[in-house]
Order: C-alpha cells, then sequence, then structure tokens
C-alpha cells in the first residue's frame, strides 16, 4: 500500500492547489464573519454565564481552526484526486444556469410564477446542451403551471402569483 | 407483549382509506424519487414539509416515512441499470448490481433488491417497534447533560468518522451549525447573525437549505461536467422470477445484511455506508463462489441493499425516542415535528401514541406496496430513466423554488437558496459531505438548548459534563470514534515502518 502511493506524491508537491486555497481562504473570511457577529451581539448580565453567545463563539473557533487546517491541505496540493483537479468545469452551462436563476429572481415578483419558471426552464435546458427552445419551454410551461395549480389550489400555498395566473383564476371563475 | 398490543392499534390508524392512500401516495412519490437521478427523500420531504399546515400529522409522517422507504427502493433500481448511485449507501449496490445487469440479468438483480429491502424493512420496523419503547426507558434517565453529550456523539460520528475526510465533515457540520444560529436567540430574544435583515429573525428556513444544498448544488455540479460521459442505460433484461439457486444465494444474504444494517442503524451515530460495506465484504467471504464478487454476485446485491433498508428503517428509532437524527431525511423529519409543536423524544411514544404506532404499522404496509410498486410495475419506472438530463435539471430547478417562494412570497429566499447551491456545488466539488450541513442545522439549536440548560442547573460549572457517568461515557465513545482509528493506525505505523513514524 504505501509503496504505490509514493509515485503519486511528486505531482501532488508540484504546486499549492488553487482551488483549494480560495474555497480555505472562502472559509476563513466566514469565520471572522462569524467570530465579528457573534462579538457584536449584546450580552444581558443576567445570562452572562450561559449566555446567547458562546456556542456562536465555538461555532467562530472551529469554522477558524477547521479552515486554517484547509489551507495547510492546501497548500500541500490540496486533497482532490488527481482526475479531479484536472478537469475543468463547464463554465458556458454554468453561465446559463446563473442567468436561468438571476432571471428568476428578478421576474417571479412582477411575472408571476409560471412565467419566471419557463424562463428558467428554458435557460437551465440550454445549460445542459438542449437547442430545442420552443420545446424546451412548451414543457416547462406545461410543468410550471401544473406545479402552480398543484401547490396553489390542492395545499393552498401562494407560490408567486402573477398576471397569467390571476388571469386563469378568474376565468376559471367565471366558467 | 405490549408492543404488539400498540402494532394492533396502529394499525387500526393506518388502515383507515385516507391513511392507505398516504402511504400509497409517499410510496409512489418515493419511488419516483429514489428513481430519478439526482432527486432524494431529504430533499422531496423538505419540499412537502409546507403541508404540514394544512394536513394533520399522522397523516404527514405516513407520507414522509412513504417517501424515506421508497427512494430506497427506487434508488437500488437507478444503482442497478445506471450505475449511478444517488446516494453513498448504494455504491455497493451498484458495484454487483450493475455488473449483473450487463450480464444480462438485470431482472434477478432488481428481484433480489426488491425483495431483500421488503424483507430488512419488514424486520426493521418489526424491530423499531420492540426497540423503541427499550430504548425509551433508558432515555427517561437522560438529563440535558447526557442528551448535550449524545449530540456531541452524533455530531461526530456522522461528520467526522463516516466521511471520507473528517476536517471536511467537520467544516460541514459547524456551517450547518452556523446556519442554524441565524435568527433571534429563544431564550434571550437576542438577534444573532441577521446583517440586520428583517427576513432572517425567524431564522433561515431548513427547506432553503436542504433544497439549495441537494437540487441547486447538485444541477449546477451535473451542468459543469455535463460532457463527461453520460452513463448508459441497460435496457430490462433476465427474468424477473429468480430461479431456485438465486433464491437459495440471496435469503441468507438478506438476513446476515439486516442483522448487520439495522443495530448499526438504530445507534445514534447512525449511517448506512458502515453497514452496506461489511454486508459486502462479509457476503464475498460466505460466498460458495466468491470469484463471481466484482462480475455480478447475487449476494453482493442481496446483502447490502438488505442492510442499506434495515439501517433506514433503524435510523427511526434514535429520531422517534431521543429526537436525534442521524441522517439528512431523519433531520428533515424532526423539523417536520417542530412545525407541529411536537418534539420527538422519549415522551413521544406516550404523547402520541396514535402517530408513532401508526406510522410504524403504515411502514409495514409501505413495504407491502413497495413490493409490489419495484416488481411488477418496475418497467414503468425504469422508462422515468430516460428523460432526457436537460429536461430533468430544468425540471428540478423549478421544483426548487416551487417550495422556496412559498415560504414567505420574497425574493429574499430565492436568493439565498441560489446563494445556498452555490455553496453546494462548491461543496460537491471540492469532496465535502453535505448531510452534516442539514444535521448540524436542525440538531445545532437543540445541542445548544441542552447545553444551556445543563449548565443553568450545574449552575456554569463546566465539568457537569465530565462527571456525570452517563455524559462522561458518551463524551469518551465520541472521543474514541474520533481519535481511536486515527491512533490505531499511528501505532500500527509506528510498528511495521520505523522511517514513517518520524514523519
Amino acid at each position: 500500500m504505501l509503496e504505490t502511493n509514493v509515485p503519486a506524491h511528486p505531482s501532488r508537491m508540484g504546486g499549492a492547489a488553487r482551488g483549494e486555497i480560495a474555497l480555505a481562504l472562502g472559509m476563513l473570511c466566514l469565520s471572522s464573519v462569524v467570530l465579528w457577529q457573534t462579538l457584536e451581539i449584546p450580552v444581558s448580565p443576567i445570562y452572562a454565564r450561559v449566555g446567547p453567545t458562546i456556542i456562536p463563539m465555538i461555532t467562530a473557533c472551529g469554522l477558524g481552526a477547521l479552515s486554517l487546517l484547509l489551507l495547510v491541505s492546501a497548500v500541500r496540493g490540496g486533497w482532490q484526486t488527481d482526475e479531479e483537479k484536472e478537469y475543468t468545469p463547464d463554465r458556458v452551462a454554468l453561465s446559463w444556469l446563473v442567468v436561468g436563476m438571476l432571471a428568476n429572481i428578478l421576474l417571479i415578483e412582477p411575472a408571476g410564477f409560471t412565467v419566471a419558471s419557463v424562463i428558467m426552464f428554458t435557460l437551465a435546458a440550454r445549460a445542459f446542451g438542449s437547442l430545442r427552445i420552443a420545446r424546451d419551454a412548451a414543457i416547462g410551461f406545461a410543468f410550471s403551471l401544473s406545479a402552480y395549480i398543484g401547490f396553489a389550489r390542492a395545499l393552498g400555498i401562494n407560490i408567486g402569483a402573477g398576471p397569467l395566473e390571476r388571469g386563469l383564476e378568474s376565468l376559471f371563475k367565471l366558467i | 407483549m405490549d408492543s404488539l398490543q400498540h402494532l394492533a392499534s396502529g394499525f387500526a390508524v393506518a388502515l383507515t382509506p385516507i391513511n392507505l392512500m398516504w402511504c400509497l401516495i409517499g410510496c409512489t412519490l418515493g419511488t419516483a424519487i429514489g428513481v430519478l437521478p439526482g432527486l432524494g427523500p431529504a430533499l422531496t420531504i423538505a419540499l412537502l414539509l409546507p403541508i404540514t399546515f394544512k394536513v394533520e400529522p399522522t397523516a404527514a409522517f405516513i407520507l414522509f416515512a412513504g417517501i424515506y422507504y421508497g427512494a430506497m427502493y427506487g434508488g437500488s433500481t437507478t444503482s442497478i441499470l445506471l450505475n449511478t448511485p444517488g446516494e453513498s449507501a448504494t455504491i455497493v449496490t451498484a458495484l454487483e448490481g450493475n455488473k449483473m445487469a450487463r450480464g444480462g440479468r438485470a431482472g434477478a438483480a432488481l428481484a433480489t433488491s426488491a425483495i431483500g429491502s421488503f424483507v430488512a424493512g419488514t424486520i426493521g420496523t418489526l424491530g423499531i417497534a420492540f426497540v423503541a419503547p427499550v430504548v425509551v426507558d433508558i432515555a427517561l434517565k437522560f438529563g440535558p447533560a447526557d442528551y448535550f453529550s449524545l449530540m456531541i456523539l452524533a455530531f461526530v460520528t456522522v461528520s467526522a468518522v463516516l466521511g471520507s475526510s473528517a476536517v471536511r465533515g467537520l467544516s460541514a457540520l459547524f456551517f450547518g451549525i452556523w446556519l442554524g444560529l441565524i435568527g433571534v436567540d429563544l431564550q434571550t430574544g437576542q438577534a444573532r447573525f441577521t446583517f440586520g435583515l428583517q427576513e432572517l429573525l425567524d431564522g433561515v428556513n431548513v427547506i432553503v437549505v436542504a433544497v439549495g444544498l441537494f437540487a441547486v448544488g447538485e444541477t449546477l455540479y451535473m451542468a459543469s461536467r455535463r460532457l463527461s460521459g453520460g452513463d448508459e442505460i441497460i435496457p430490462l433484461r433476465g427474468s424477473l422470477w429468480m430461479t431456485k439457486e438465486e433464491w437459495s444465494r440471496s435469503w441468507k444474504p438478506w438476513l446476515r445484511g439486516t442483522a448487520l444494517g439495522f443495530p448499526i442503524g438504530a445507534m445514534p451515530a447512525g449511517g448506512a455506508e458502515i453497514p452496506t460495506f461489511l454486508s459486502y465484504f462479509i457476503e464475498k467471504k460466505f460466498s460458495k463462489k466468491p470469484e463471481e464478487f466484482g462480475h455480478g454476485a447475487i449476494e453482493g446485491v442481496a446483502g447490502p441493499e438488505a442492510a442499506n433498508n434495515a439501517s433506514a428503517a433503524g435510523v427511526l428509532v434514535p429520531m422517534l425516542t431521543l429526537g436525534l437524527p442521524t441522517s439528512a431525511t431523519a433531520a428533515i423529519m424532526l423539523s417536520a415535528f417542530q412545525s407541529y409543536g411536537i418534539n420527538p423524544g422519549p415522551m413521544l411514544l406516550t404523547t402520541q401514541p396514535q402517530l408513532v404506532w401508526g406510522l410504524i404499522a403504515s411502514l409495514l404496509i409501505g413495504n407491502v406496496m413497495l413490493l409490489a410498486l419495484n416488481l411488477p410495475m418496475i418497467a414503468i419506472w425504469v422508462k422515468m430513466l430516460q428523460i432526457p438530463a436537460p429536461i430533468l435539471y430544468a425540471g428540478i430547478l423549478v421544483f426548487a423554488t416551487i417550495g422556496t417562494y412559498g415560504i414567505s412570497q420574497s425574493p429574499i429566499d430565492l436568493i439565498l437558496l441560489y446563494l445556498i447551491g452555490a455553496v453546494g456545488y462548491l461543496m460537491r466539488r471540492y469532496d465535502f459531505p453535505t448531510a452534516p450541513v442539514i444535521i448540524g442545522m436542525i440538531l445545532g439549536p437543540l445541542a445548544e438548548q441542552n447545553f444551556r440548560q445543563a449548565m443553568t442547573i450545574s449552575a456554569g460549572d463546566w465539568t457537569v459534563f465530565f462527571t456525570r457517568p452517563l455524559s462522561a461515557s458518551i463524551l469518551l465513545l465520541a472521543f474514541i470514534a474520533v481519535a481511536g482509528p486515527k491512533l490505531y493506525e499511528l501505532a500500527k505505523a509506528r510498528k511495521s515502518d520505523p522511517a514513517l513514524a518520524k514523519s
């Protein structure tokens, strides 16, 4: 077991792993924010002994210590397997998804659930390589509208009524 | 026995038409999401949490439990036919099951896994009925300090022992605990980590976190590597009727797998990975044809699949009797209890006998339904595997927003959902386990509550956790669980290789 591991080492020592370092640093930032926010919690003297800050403090320290350990490991070459390291994520696909999510956030209030969902559905399908935009939009429409009706009608949960949903609602009432 | 009497009354609850309907919906939905890659029971139950406002608790838990069991059955179908284990516990099933399917014996692999799941699920569920009252008797002696130590044990085993790396597991756990701390502190009324946002005063909703990590994170991850060789679906071949030889090679592994899975699952440490792997190695050892292992040995499907389902049943024991979830799904179920204002714990069996025994009875009924759903009707589920990836993941993403936006009709929740999705993507990419986030988030506040109660009782004396015998022994166990394997390795390395001991 030990022998077989040796040849793998030189490639790992070749350099620090950039992705892992960024991740560890990000976590270090998070732990400092947690620490700073913990110090901001006002503590009434009555509760001073087992107040609201003890567990947050432990959490902040835990996160900090763990991110330092991760940082050390990252500088030494990281923990990802070589195969995983060499893989470059498909940035184009990720961008389509991010655009879809942003559109969803911006549209859900003005346009309502169905419209916002159809647009996100189509963009997400595009991210996964589908080029049949009309088909995707049609499937997305059928899916979102039935989900909306299912939740809004059966469970009475408002998941975002827009002009389209209100229009349909009044249409139903007319019939 | 007492348990049998209770169980009979449980059947009276579970056999009402309306509860049978919930059970059937749960089992069907569970199988469907188990079959679909990218969806899991934790995510599905999280999305359905809003029904706790509409439906009475017994019905809701029958539905959730059906999903929980159903996903196990469905997941093995995907492992066998697609070789994409949805969760780590089904890796082993994929190992041998996929080889069997490639060899034209998909039918037998699916049959042994479904029947094995049925056997293990039924025995495991009966196990809950008989073990839970015993655990309750012990649990009634627990004080806050003991509970806190028990939670530490669960935290440690779930994050540091079971995963591939203790540091990454604990990082996920602490991140989850932090998410759980956000909001108003119930004891002092102080706002914590809300960054001045009104929306965060009630805390971060577990739906947002579960859906973000599991659905959005998974979608981002799959998109980022969509070109890295899709797995082919192996067509359903081979008879679903097992031959005499297959039966005789299956039944012992089922029972052995159950015997491994249930006790390990029922421990406050939980985890289905250990029993499934143990079962695999044991079957390899016991098998009369060990040379078949790695090329599609039926024992390698039967044993681990039974172990997986038995441990899923086992996990319900600490969840119901101690309020201690040891898997992401159990953690979400615990939050469903919370949203009803019910506290799972030793008192649950006496305060909510209808709920608990109805649930156990409906799990037994659900197992029968699942066997019917997963064997004669298998062809329908196989069709679901043919949904093209663009449609599947676009659908998952839209599905994710339903549960999220419904919480408070605020785009802030959607922003939070996508941010957590991005975190989930990074965690997936850099090999962090996600279940500890959910467990930390649900169990963290409970641990804090017990910690403060214990400290109040002891008048601020920190040593209380070490001077109470029960608490001290649990903490010792936790310490052994973390440090034990490392110390053992170190000792072994020192013995066998003096050069390595220095480094």
